[in-house]
């Protein structure tokens, strides 16, 4: 299971990499091996305000539905576009092109309360 | 997710076998089942394209023997027992006195005393005892073996090919709803023209013991087939793409043979079935409701239980929805009124907050390749 170093983590799987004051957001390779294949995304309108844990989107595999969580407040700025005729780069590339929204974080601090890679990992093994 | 069985749900004979070949588990109708291996789409295209294997050893089986056993098939299950030959297989419900479904089955005949069915996995137990509730004044024996036997599904247009490297019998002249009891590299089996995912197949019957080692031996010769193991979730999309109904979802107590477009399988003129009378009379007044196809026009994953629209008004709900892998769209099952369900009207499906368009359709929702 591949958990990058340079990427912070929620608890429902979604991963942040950070970037100044801005954050790229998309599902952990865990998650996408949970939910299979993935046949749909829906993702909010840049400009549109999302907040730290709540939901942003949701994702539809073959066989079940799963919301996304906001690891942080801030203004969507960008959503993957490519994600609309290929939802499956979700579960080929999750952490490059299978990203889903890029935002400006509104409480930079906020991202002190995520989980490291470590700890991701132990969250990982609790629900295998 | 655990992977470990709990105690309280049984495991087919290849559970050990399902885990080393990577398989997410998962319970279904009390059995810890494989749900998928290499990825449901992947593994529903094999089907369509090829071929695949099936454990369905989760599946319930009811021997029934004795003088009296085509009697009691007769008043047991709506479809005519009169029709069939030795070695041929009915496709039939069997119904309360309301009408309500007890379960969907497949009646194997050996011989006018002797028939096996093959029931649904999470009914198993009420169909036995509900066989053995009618089987009471006849001179016949009921035995639920499910316990015994396994059962494997090999699916696609190859199946028939590679089932034959392992098999001495000639395969070619067992006709579609047929079996005929033959030994598969020395294991003693049964084997019908039968499946549920609309491609040409068998399924296999056979004793617990042996099924490991007969998967094994199915997948070793089938690698020149590219075969793969497919697992229960690519089953249901595989069916849904069929327009079969599915017990639990699409059929259930609470609804009709005739309403869910099962009517072929209902003889009214026959002699006496439990249901029979209600269900004349259903047919006679004429039906309300029936089960429809939608298909939606727009994006979207439509799911059990999502509400069916016609403008704002809520007109019905899914029994069954997915995606279809085949046709890369939205696809369901959903009681409408009668004059709603005409193929070609337009509906909209409520996903979450949207309401994506959608049409009627008659089932099935891609061409058939079954042999008949």
């Amino acid at each position: 299971m591949e958990v990058p170093k340079d990427l912070r983590y929620t608890i429902e799987h979604e991963w942040i990499r950070i970037n100044g004051n801005k954050g790229v957001i998309g599902i952990t390779q865990f998650a996408q091996d949970q939910l299979g294949d993935v046949v749909f995304v829906e993702l909010p309108k840049p400009d549109s305000q999302v907040s730290k844990e709540s939901t942003f989107g949701v994702v539809e595999s073959v066989k079940t539905v799963s919301d996304l969580y906001a690891p942080v407040s801030g203004k969507v700025t960008a959503a993957n576009p490519d994600l609309e005729s290929q939802p499956e780069l979700v579960n080929s590339d999750s952490y490059g092109k299978g990203w889903m929204i890029e935002i400006e974080l509104s409480d930079p601090k906020e991202i002190d309360s995520l989980l490291s890679p470590e700890q991701y990992i132990e969250q990982c093994e609790k629900e295998q | 997710m655990s992977q470990e069985p709990s105690t309280a749900l049984k495991t087919t004979p290849l559970f050990e076998t399902h885990k080393k070949l990577g398989a997410k588990l998962a319970p279904f109708a009390g059995w810890h089942m494989p749900i998928q291996y290499a990825g449901v789409i992947q593994e529903h295209l094999c089907v369509r394209n090829g071929v695949g294997i099936f454990d369905v050893s989760h599946m319930g089986e009811i021997d029934i023997r004795g003088k009296e056993s085509k009697k009691l098939l007769q008043k047991l299950i709506t479809n005519d027992i009169e029709k069939m030959s030795d070695h041929s297989i009915l496709y039939t419900v069997m119904c309360y006195e309301n009408g309500g479904i007890v379960d969907d089955l497949l009646v194997h005949r050996y011989s006018e005393d002797h028939y096996f069915l093959c029931v649904n996995a999470g009914n198993s137990e009420k169909d036995f005892q509900w066989v053995q509730k009618i089987a009471a004044p006849y001179n016949v024996e009921v035995r639920d073996i499910s316990s015994e036997i396994a059962q494997l599904a090999i699916q696609g247009k190859d199946a028939e090919p590679l089932l034959q490297k392992l098999c001495d019998a000639p395969l070619s002249d067992v006709e579609y709803y047929h079996f005929k009891k033959v030994k598969i590299h020395h294991n003693d089996c049964l084997i019908s023209r039968t499946g549920y995912t609309g491609e040409d197949g068998f399924e296999i019957y056979l004793s617990f013991n042996q099924a490991e080692s007969l998967f094994q031996m199915i997948l070793d010769a089938g690698k020149s087939f590219d075969i793969q193991p497919i697992g229960l979730a690519a089953r249901d999309t595989l069916r849904l793409e069929m327009g079969y109904a599915l017990y639990g979802n699409d059929i259930t107590s609470d609804t009709s043979p005739l309403e869910a477009g099962l009517g072929w399988v209902v003889k009214l003129d026959k002699e006496d079935f439990v249901g029979r009378e209600r269900l004349k009379n259903q047919k006679e007044t004429g039906l309300t409701r029936k089960l429809a196809g939608i298909k939606l026009l727009d994006r979207g994953v439509p799911r059990p239980h999502y509400p069916v629209y016609s403008e704002d008004e809520v007109v019905g709900e899914l029994t069954s929805g997915t995606f279809s892998p085949s046709l890369n769209v939205g696809i369901g099952l959903c009681y409408l009124s009668t004059e709603r369900a005409t193929v070609g009207s337009r509906v909209s499906v409520g996903i979450r907050n949207q309401k994506v368009p959608a049409e009627i359709v008659k089932p099935p929702f891609v061409p058939t390749g079954v042999k008949k």
